[in-house]
C-alpha cells in the first residue's frame, strides 16, 4: 500500500477510535452538542478522505450516517439508544473495510446498517448525486467574451489577471481591455474594479469550458459568451456596426442614423461618442480577427501551401502531354529497332513518363467538398426564405475531380439544388398532409465510378410530375401532341431549351434559364445527367463526370485498320465474340457474360466502317455504375496512356467520339465516349422493346 | 520566489496530500490543523494563499475566512474552501464570508493545482 494511503488508515483508525469513545459518552448525555459536533466531524473526515485516497467502499458507506449526524446538529433527529448502537456497529464495519481500498467488509451487514441511517433521513432531504462527466470532444469554434466585474471583485481575494492568463492558455485569443469606465484620479479607489474585457478565443471547446474558467467569480461579474465563428464558415465577416450592436454597445437606431452620414462608420461612432473608442477598437479588432481566421481556413481548404497560379498548371499539363506522345514514339522505335539497350531505356522513359504524368495531374486534383461547403448556406436561406424545413446533408466530400471540372460544376450544382429545394421539397403542411415528415431532405454524394465521378442531388419532395411536363412540352411545341414517349423521355424533356415548369416563375428557380443550360454546361465537360423520379417520393438527379479531361489510362483497340481508344477506367474485361454467339443472339445484340446478358455495340456499323469481319471478334466490356455494356471490335491492341486532345470546331458536334490522341507511330486514334454511346444502346433498346 | 500556500485541514492524510502535491509544483507549504491554528500562524507569517478545510474543531472553515477578511491587511488575501459534494450550501456561505474559490473534495491532485493557478496565476 502506498504511504498516502496507509496514512489514511492510520488516520481514520485513530478517528474511529475517538468516535467510539465519543459514542459511549453520547449515550450518557444525548444532548451534549460538542459529542454530537465530535462525531460528525470524524465519520466527515473518514468520509472525505476515504474518497481522496481512493476508498471508495467507505466513502459511499459512511455517507449517509453523515448526512444523519448532520441533521442531529440541527436538531432534526433525536439521539437514542439504538442510533448509538448502529453507529457503533459501523463502527466496525469500517474497520474492516479499511484492510484494503477494494475491501467489502461484511455487505450484507453494511447493507443492513445503510438503510437504518436512510430510514431516519426525512425524504425531502435531496441527495445530489456527484455526475462524473466525460470530457466532450468539439470543434474548433471562435467565441466572443464580455467579461465585466463587479467594482468589487478584489474583496474576497480574485485577481481578474489569471482567469484571463487561463483563457489564453486554451486556444490562441485576443484580449482588450476596455478602461472608459475609470474614473478621475481623485475619484479613483484603488481597491475597486472599473476595468473590463473583451476576449476573442479559438479552441477546440464549448461554451460551458468557458463558464468553468468563471466560475469563482459568476456571481461578482456579468460573462457574456457568443459564439462568432466555427470551422464551417469560410464567408466574409459582419460589418463593424453589426458587431456593435451584437454585442449591445450601439443601439439599432443609432447605427441607421450613422450609416447615413456617408463617412467612415467608426469615426462617426467616435465623433459622436456613442461607443468608447475602446469598444470600437475591440469591434474592429473582432472584425480583422475572425477575417483572419476564415481567410487561414479558405487557404487551408485550399489545401495548398504554395499557390500557383492555374495557366502554369494548364501548361505544364501539356508539356507532359506532348512528353507522353514522344515518349509513345521512342517504344515503338525501340521495338522496331530490336536494339535491347535502346529497349530498356524506352521503358524507363515511360515508366517515369507515367509517374510524371499521375503526379501531374494529382496537382490538378481538389477534393469537390470545397463546393459542397456553400450549398449548406444556400439551402439554409432558401428553405428560410420559402418556409420550408430542410435536412441537408452530404456524402463523398472527399472525392476528388479536375480542377477545370470542378470549376465549372458550381453553377449547374446550384441550379440543380435550388430546384430541389423550390421545386422538390414541398412545404411542411403539404408533407404532413402528403404523410410524410415535415422536414424534408436533400442528400448532396459523390463517388468514384471508373474513369468516372457520379455526383447525385437527391430529394424526398414531392418528384417529378410526368402529366404536367408532357402537357407543357406539347404546349411549348417540344412535343408533337400524338407522340407516346416514355417516362425517361418525358424527364429528358427538362432539358430542351426554353422548358420550365414551374407554374409560378418565383424568385428563385423558374427563370426559364433551366435545365438546358445546366445539361449543355455538363456535357460539355463531357459528363451527363440522368433523372430518376417518383411521383410523390423524390427525384434523383445524377450527373456523371469523368475525372480529368487532360491525360487518361486508355484502352487502344483497333477496327478495320483505325485505332480507338476507351478510357481504361471503365473497363471491366475483354471476352471473345465468336459466329456462334452472335447466331445465338437471333439478331439482338446480346452477349451471355457468365451468365449475365449484356448488350453489346458493333462498333463498325455504328461508325459505318467496311472492310472484312475477321472470324473472331472481340468485346471490351465496359461499366458506368452499375450499367454494363460491350464494344465490339477487331482487336484489343493494350494499354496507352492517351493525351486528350480536343477535334476542333469543324468535329466537335460528333457523336460518340471525345476526342482524338496521337500514337507513337504518329498515328491519329479516336477517343470513344463511352457515356454517350452507351446511352445510343438504350435508345436502340427501348426502340426494340417499344 | 517560490510562493508560500497555507493548508488548513484537521486531517493529517489530506494535509500531507495536499502538501506533497504543492511541494512538488514548487509552491512552499505552511501546515494548520484547524481554523484557530491557521489563524495563529497566519498573525505571525504572511502566506499569498489559504487552502482551508470546512469542518474542523475550535474554528471552522467559514469562521477561519471572516476572521481573516476581517483584518484589513488580508482583505485581499485568496481563500480556497475545501467542501464535499454534499454541501452545496456550505459552498454559498463561503462565498458570503469572502472564499475566493472553492474544491469539491474528492479531488485530483491536477485539480487542486489547477485552481491554485486559477486564483493565483
Amino acid at each position: 500500500m502506498d504511504p498516502q494511503k496507509q496514512a489514511y488508515r492510520e488516520e481514520a483508525s485513530e478517528l474511529i477510535a475517538d468516535m467510539e469513545d465519543a459514542l459511549v459518552e453520547l449515550e450518557q448525555s444525548p444532548t451534549d452538542r460538542d459529542l454530537i459536533d465530535r462525531i460528525f466531524r470524524d465519520m466527515h473526515t473518514i468520509k472525505g478522505s476515504g474518497a481522496m485516497f481512493g476508498f471508495n467502499n467507505i466513502a459511499t458507506f459512511t455517507h449517509g450516517i453523515e448526512t444523519v449526524y448532520d441533521l442531529i446538529r440541527e436538531g432534526r433527529i433525536k439521539v437514542s439508544g439504538e442510533l448509538v448502537s448502529l453507529t457503533l456497529a459501523a463502527c466496525d464495519q469500517i474497520k474492516l473495510l479499511l484492510e484494503d481500498v477494494d475491501a467489502t467488509g461484511d455487505s450484507a451487514h453494511i447493507t443492513e446498517i445503510s438503510h437504518k441511517f436512510a430510514a431516519m433521513i426525512p425524504s425531502a432531504e435531496p441527495e445530489p448525486s456527484p455526475v462524473a462527466l466525460e470530457p466532450e470532444e468539439h470543434g474548433e469554434a471562435t467565441f466572443r467574451i464580455r467579461f465585466t466585474p463587479k467594482p468589487e471583485l478584489f474583496e474576497n481575494g480574485t485577481n481578474p489577471l489569471p482567469l484571463l492568463d487561463e483563457l489564453r492558455d486554451l486556444g490562441e485569443s485576443r484580449v482588450i481591455c476596455h478602461l472608459d469606465r475609470l474614473p478621475d484620479l481623485e475619484a479613483l479607489d484603488p481597491q475597486k474594479c472599473y476595468v473590463y474585457w473583451d476576449i476573442i478565443l479559438t479552441a477546440k471547446i464549448s461554451e460551458s469550458d468557458i463558464r468553468d474558467v468563471f466560475i469563482f467569480v459568476d456571481d461578482i461579474s456579468d460573462i457574456a459568451i457568443a459564439q462568432i465563428d466555427s470551422a464551417e464558415e469560410l464567408d466574409d465577416y459582419k460589418p463593424i456596426g453589426q458587431i456593435l450592436v451584437e454585442k449591445g454597445d450601439l443601439a439599432a437606431s443609432e447605427l441607421d442614423a450613422a450609416l447615413s452620414e456617408q463617412k467612415r462608420l467608426g469615426q462617426v461612432i467616435v465623433e459622436k461618442g456613442l461607443v468608447p473608442e475602446s469598444e470600437l477598437e475591440s469591434a474592429l479588432t473582432e472584425q480583422e480577427y475572425v477575417r483572419d481566421m476564415r481567410l487561414k481556413r479558405r487557404q487551408v481548404e485550399a489545401s495548398a501551401s504554395v499557390k500557383v497560379a492555374s495557366f502554369k498548371l494548364d501548361s505544364l499539363v501539356d508539356l507532359v502531354g506532348e512528353l507522353v506522345i514522344v515518349q509513345a514514339r521512342l517504344s515503338e522505335f525501340a521495338t522496331r529497332r530490336g536494339d535491347p539497350d535502346l529497349a530498356a531505356l524506352a521503358e524507363d522513359v515511360e515508366r517515369l513518363s507515367a509517374e510524371l504524368r499521375d503526379q501531374t495531374m494529382d496537382i490538378r486534383m481538389l477534393p469537390i467538398g470545397t463546393t459542397f461547403a456553400r450549398f449548406k448556406r444556400l439551402v439554409r436561406d432558401l428553405a428560410n426564405e420559402l418556409g420550408k424545413e430542410i435536412d441537408f446533408t452530404t456524402a463523398g466530400a472527399e472525392t476528388e475531380l479536375d480542377k477545370t471540372v470542378i470549376d465549372k460544376l458550381g453553377d449547374p450544382l446550384v441550379h440543380l439544388i435550388r430546384n430541389s429545394v423550390d421545386h422538390g421539397i414541398e412545404l411542411p403542411a403539404d408533407r404532413r398532409a402528403a404523410g410524410k415528415a415535415e422536414q424534408g431532405r436533400i442528400h448532396l454524394s459523390a463517388q468514384h465510378s471508373g474513369a468516372y465521378v457520379l455526383i447525385s442531388i437527391e430529394d424526398d419532395g414531392r418528384g417529378l410530375n410526368t402529366r404536367a411536363i408532357r402537357e407543357k412540352a406539347i404546349a411549348k411545341g417540344i412535343l408533337a401532341p400524338e407522340a407516346q414517349p416514355s417516362e425517361k423521355e418525358i424527364f429528358e424533356l427538362i432539358f430542351a431549351p426554353g422548358f420550365s415548369t414551374a407554374e409560378n416563375v418565383s424568385a428563385i428557380s423558374g427563370r426559364g434559364v433551366g435545365m438546358d443550360v445546366v445539361s449543355r454546361n455538363i456535357e460539355a465537360l463531357g459528363g451527363s445527367v440522368e433523372i430518376q423520379s417518383q411521383a410523390g417520393s423524390g427525384t434523383v438527379i445524377t450527373l456523371k463526370l469523368p475525372l480529368t479531361l487532360a491525360i487518361i489510362d486508355g484502352l487502344l483497340v483497333e477496327l478495320a485498320g483505325n485505332f480507338f481508344v476507351l478510357p481504361l477506367g471503365c473497363v471491366l474485361e475483354c471476352i471473345e465474340l465468336s459466329q456462334t454467339d452472335v447466331n445465338r443472339a437471333h439478331g439482338r445484340h446480346m452477349v451471355n457474360v457468365r451468365g449475365e446478358i449484356v448488350p453489346y455495340i458493333p462498333l463498325r456499323e455504328v461508325f459505318s466502317l467496311s472492310g472484312e469481319i475477321p472470324e473472331s471478334e472481340q468485346i471490351v466490356i465496359t461499366g458506368i455504375g452499375d450499367r454494363r455494356v460491350g464494344f465490339v471490335v477487331d482487336r484489343v491492341i493494350g494499354q496507352h496512356q492517351t493525351v486528350i486532345k480536343t477535334l476542333g470546331k469543324a468535329l466537335k458536334d460528333m457523336d460518340g467520339i471525345s476526342g482524338a490522341t496521337i500514337l507513337g507511330n504518329g498515328t491519329v486514334a479516336l477517343i470513344l465516349d463511352v457515356n454517350r454511346l452507351t446511352a445510343y444502346v438504350e435508345q436502340e433498346e427501348l426502340s426494340l422493346t417499344g | 520566489m517560490a510562493k508560500k500556500i497555507m493548508s488548513v485541514d484537521d486531517s493529517a492524510s489530506i494535509r500531507q496530500m495536499v502538501n506533497f502535491t504543492l511541494t512538488e509544483a514548487g509552491y512552499e507549504v505552511v501546515e494548520a490543523e484547524d481554523g484557530q491554528d491557521a489563524l495563529d500562524k497566519l498573525a505571525r507569517a504572511s502566506v499569498d494563499m489559504v487552502i482551508t478545510d470546512l469542518n474542523m474543531p475550535r474554528l471552522d472553515g467559514i469562521g477561519l475566512i471572516k476572521a481573516v477578511r476581517s483584518d484589513p491587511s488580508k482583505k485581499f488575501l485568496p481563500m480556497i474552501l475545501l467542501t464535499t459534494e454534499s454541501h452545496v450550501d456550505k459552498k454559498e456561505l463561503g462565498r458570503q464570508a469572502g472564499a475566493t474559490g472553492w474544491i469539491v473534495k474528492p479531488f485530483k491532485p491536477d485539480q487542486l493545482l489547477a485552481v491554485i493557478k486559477r486564483v493565483l496565476g
